[in-house]
């Protein structure tokens, strides 16, 4: 039996209220709000993030090692170089598994988990993630509606330390070109036809895709408990949804996250499946470019599984971002840096050399004494000892703030810089910025996690590193 | 194996230091000129005398030839040297071994830094090349989380804590008010200071030191030659350097409430020199006073206050001016701003100064002068950070 494996979500702290956008910009905006990423996230760090939780073991079950990486997103930091080799890096996966970029679009996003899913046994236990930063120009339609977030999804086959939670049952796809919506690579802009073709065009390939996968599976539309549909715009998924011969359709969460593109359709699967009870079969509908439709049964073992982060509880763990620090953070309105020099652009060489510190957060333990070195050392700090430590990963520790600082004065793409000496539960401290968090929240005693992130953008190479962030959930 | 100073061998014979400023009109060649220029007719020696030079520079330039080349020396050794804030004194303390050697009869020591043609606030480095990894944090941020941690400690009520802090930056413009070579020349009041605005923590822009350009320089020949150039020159008691491990950084053991390598360099200069009650022998101390914060924790790093009490001392006026142990009766950094390549080196034209009687009468620190009870002058110069830093003393004398 293959199947999903495990799943999570990650969404960002930060929310758009919609009702900020029109007063400012004198059209757009609306309802509710949208998940926002920060000025230091991008499409890979929000992958690392909910990589990190999707294979984080838990009671019962063993942590899961991939043996492939198919990263997906419309909105990747680079391109001709991989993006996926920085997730890959961050999650300390074995250097012998492969990590792949898919295409920058949504259908590629969910081709990743189809080729994941049919790929059998031989393929093995497969981390299928995606992550999106949806843009838009002020006042548009794409800004108010977008949402930004990761999920990830394990697939792989029945084991027992790792039983598959939601067997994979079927699916149908349908492809057809026509221009709904577009972006030249590298623009912040998506332009959209017609809210009316994109659902003469794409509703009836859903249909079509549903009957088929029903087929398939050899099930009836009334074997389905509930159902997720995963659409470029709202009046597209509500027609689809009437179109399901009455099977239940799960909330989209439009109203708190908005749509995160290429994210979407995981993010959707980890709902239904967050809501699933064993033996319910659940059905996932993504429009774009096309159509597919994946049919899905939850087995005995979802009901011991336990989602590191839930979503309803990172909807929960969230603060407001004002629209002009928004538009700020997405290069839509440029803010006065602070009068200090811009980072030069890091040295290939020395991240390559230092690749285990940087991307793994990887630190050294001396044998004796079991101090900490963060960056990892040679020499033992009593200077006695030479190449006698072993290597200990940080990146899941938590640590508790002993002082920090306001700096205001610093470079950075969002002043003012929160900075905290933090020592690890155990042992080991370092001096960190912290992040997700504003100026006034910061105090001596609070908990903190660690969180990959980037730090700053200089001849194009985006610089990767670890922040600390405050406990706020789980 | 052991750390024996070179107590009574070298002397200093000559100091030139020019006024610190924004100096927009001149460049880095102007300053040294004129400070070499200053300090060789100081030392009354034509420059072909100085066998041997120095050069103290953070981010002036590379070489020696930084200063070969403007002053036209012909076929001198020069060697250019860095170490973070307290570069001036490091080419003090190695133009003074050469002397103490028998390698060169004369040498100079001279420190410059232009710090205002950059554009941007503060100071800054290029870095080499590295991960990306790096803390990125102002020093004012770093030295800011001293405060908090040092009053938690000692338990000092926070607005006493903030008093003190603002005494220290009143002391020292109090001082440089009266010092024609500050950059700084007014007295500021302590409801200005506690007012300024906040720039990192609880550090607003008047606990932090300025920045200026400027340069200063010393001949130094060997003790026993001393009198050939001037009847009263100034010995050198004690040298005192540590680079830290930079282990406060990264070990839960440090607690931001005192500089280690400080109070290491402080016993190795007093075992130098002989000093046993610092605040009592000692006429004066020019002190790095980079922010309000650090020159508190450092009258303790440096014997002068208990542990816990400097903020104390500071408000009863130990450190000022007419106090028990007056304490940059120049103005400081505070005052003067920080060419780091310059800073060690005009801390030690104070002494110079004092322990000669020729600081002006409004400043002028009595029992310094010649005849007066206390002969002795500590000069301490920093780099760096807390839990990650350089330290450098000095102990010198009439």
């Amino acid at each position: 039996m293959r199947g999903i494996v495990s799943f999570a979500v990650y969404l960002p702290y930060r929310r758009l209220d919609r009702s900020q956008i029109a007063p400012f910009v004198g059209q757009g905006g609306g309802k509710g709000t949208r998940t926002v990423a920060s000025y230091d996230e991008d499409s890979t760090t929000m992958a690392v993030e909910a990589g990190r939780l999707a294979l984080r073991g838990q009671p019962g079950r063993d942590r899961v090692t991939p043996n492939q990486l198919l990263f997906g997103t419309t909105f990747p930091a680079y391109a001709d170089k991989t993006n996926a080799t920085a997730v890959h890096s961050a999650l300390r996966l074995p250097a012998d598994a492969l990590a792949l970029d898919l295409g920058a679009s949504v259908r590629s996003a969910v081709g990743g988990l189809l080729l994941a899913l049919e790929g059998g046994p031989s393929a093995g236990p497969t981390l299928v993630v995606s992550a999106d930063i949806r843009t838009g120009l002020p006042g548009s339609g794409e800004e108010a509606s977008g949402g930004d977030g990761a999920a990830a999804l394990v697939v792989g086959d029945d084991a027992s330390g790792t039983p598959v939670i939601a067997e994979f049952l079927g699916r149908a796809s349908v492809t057809d070109e026509f221009i709904e919506r577009w972006r030249v690579p590298g623009e912040v802009r998506t332009k959209t036809w017609d809210e009316k073709f994109s659902e003469i065009s794409l509703v009836p390939l859903g249909v079509r895709a549903w009957n088929r996968a029903l087929e398939a599976a050899g099930l009836t539309a009334s074997d389905v408990s509930a159902a997720a549909v995963s659409a470029p715009v709202a009046r597209v998924a509500k027609s689809m949804g009437g179109k399901l011969d009455g099977v239940h359709v799960i909330d989209d969460l439009s109203a708190t996250v908005g749509n995160p593109g290429a994210a979407q359709p995981a993010l959707l699967l980890a709902a239904l499946l967050e809501q699933a009870e064993p033996g319910q079969v659940v059905a996932l509908v993504v429009l774009a470019d096309g159509a597919d439709v994946l049919l899905f049964r939850a087995t005995d073992a979802l009901g011991s599984y336990r989602p590191a982060r839930t979503i309803a509880e990172q909807v929960a763990a969230s603060g407001a971002l004002p629209y002009g620090k928004f538009l700020g953070w997405r290069g839509m309105l440029q803010v006065e840096p602070p009068r200090r020099p811009e980072p030069g652009r890091i040295s290939a060489v020395v991240a390559s050399r230092n690749e285990d510190w940087k991307f793994g957060f990887v630190g050294s333990q001396e044998p004796d004494t079991g101090a900490i070195h963060m960056p990892p050392a040679r020499v033992s700090r009593d200077g006695l000892h030479t190449d006698e430590m072993t290597p200990v990963g940080m990146a899941d520790a938590t640590g508790t703030v002993v002082t920090y600082t306001i700096d205001r004065m610093a470079y950075s793409p969002s002043p003012p810089v929160v900075f905290a000496v933090v020592d690890f539960d155990g042992g080991g401290r370092l001096p960190l910025e912290l992040t997700d968090l504003d100026a006034g929240e910061a105090a001596i005693g609070q908990r903190v996690e660690m969180t990959f992130r980037k730090l700053f953008v200089a001849d194009g190479i985006v610089n990767y590193f670890w922040k600390g962030r405050l406990v706020r959930n789980g | 194996m052991g750390s024996h100073g070179i107590k009574d061998r070298v002397a200093i014979v000559g100091m030139g230091c020019t006024n610190f400023v924004e100096a927009w009109g001149k460049g880095l060649d102007d300053m040294v000129i004129e400070a070499a220029n200053s300090a060789y007719a100081s030392a009354g020696v034509e420059k072909d005398a100085v066998d041997a030079y120095w050069l103290g520079t953070a981010n002036g330039g590379m070489s020696g030839i930084t200063l070969a080349r403007p002053l036209q020396l012909q076929n001198k050794p020069v060697t250019r040297v860095e170490n973070y804030c307290a570069t001036g004194s490091e080419a003090l303390r190695q133009a003074s071994y050469a002397v103490a050697s028998g390698a060169y009869d004369i040498a100079m020591a001279i420190g410059v830094e232009k710090t205002k043609d950059g554009g941007f606030q503060g100071l800054n480095a290029v870095p080499p090349p590295h991960d990306g990894t790096g803390r990125t944090l102002t020093a004012a941020a770093m030295f800011s989380m001293v405060a908090p941690a040092y009053a938690a400690k000692y338990g000092v009520d926070y607005d006493k804590m903030r008093e003190a802090m603002a005494h220290v930056a009143w002391k020292n413009h109090y001082n440089g008010a009266r010092n024609s070579r500050a950059q700084f020349r007014r007295e500021v009041s302590i409801e200005q200071i506690v007012n300024s605005p906040k720039l990192a923590g609880d550090l607003g822009v008047f606990d932090c030191a300025g920045v200026a350009d400027g340069s200063a320089a010393a001949i130094v020949v060997r003790a026993e030659d001393a009198h050939k150039y001037t009847d009263t020159p100034l010995l050198i008691k004690a040298l005192s350097f540590v680079a830290g491990n930079g282990s406060g950084v990264t070990s839960p053991d440090y607690d931001y409430t005192n500089f280690p390598e400080i109070a290491a360099t402080a016993k190795d200069a007093y075992a130098q020199a002989g000093i046993t009650d610092p605040r009592r022998e000692l006429a004066l101390a020019e002190v790095h006073d980079c922010f309000t914060i650090t020159e508190l924790v450092l009258m303790e790093d440096l014997g002068f206050s208990e542990r816990g009490a400097a903020w104390r001392d500071e408000l009863d006026g130990v450190y000022d001016l007419d106090g028990d142990l007056p304490v940059n009766p120049d103005g400081g950094l505070k005052s003067f701003g920080h060419p780091v390549g310059a800073s060690g080196l005009r801390m030690m034209f104070e002494a110079w100064l004092q322990l000669r009687g020729e600081a002006p009468p409004e400043r002028q620190i009595e029992a310094a002068k010649p005849g007066g009870d206390r002969s002795l002058a500590l000069t301490h110069n920093l780099g760096g950070y807390p839990g990650e830093m350089v330290s450098f003393v000095s102990i010198l004398s009439r």
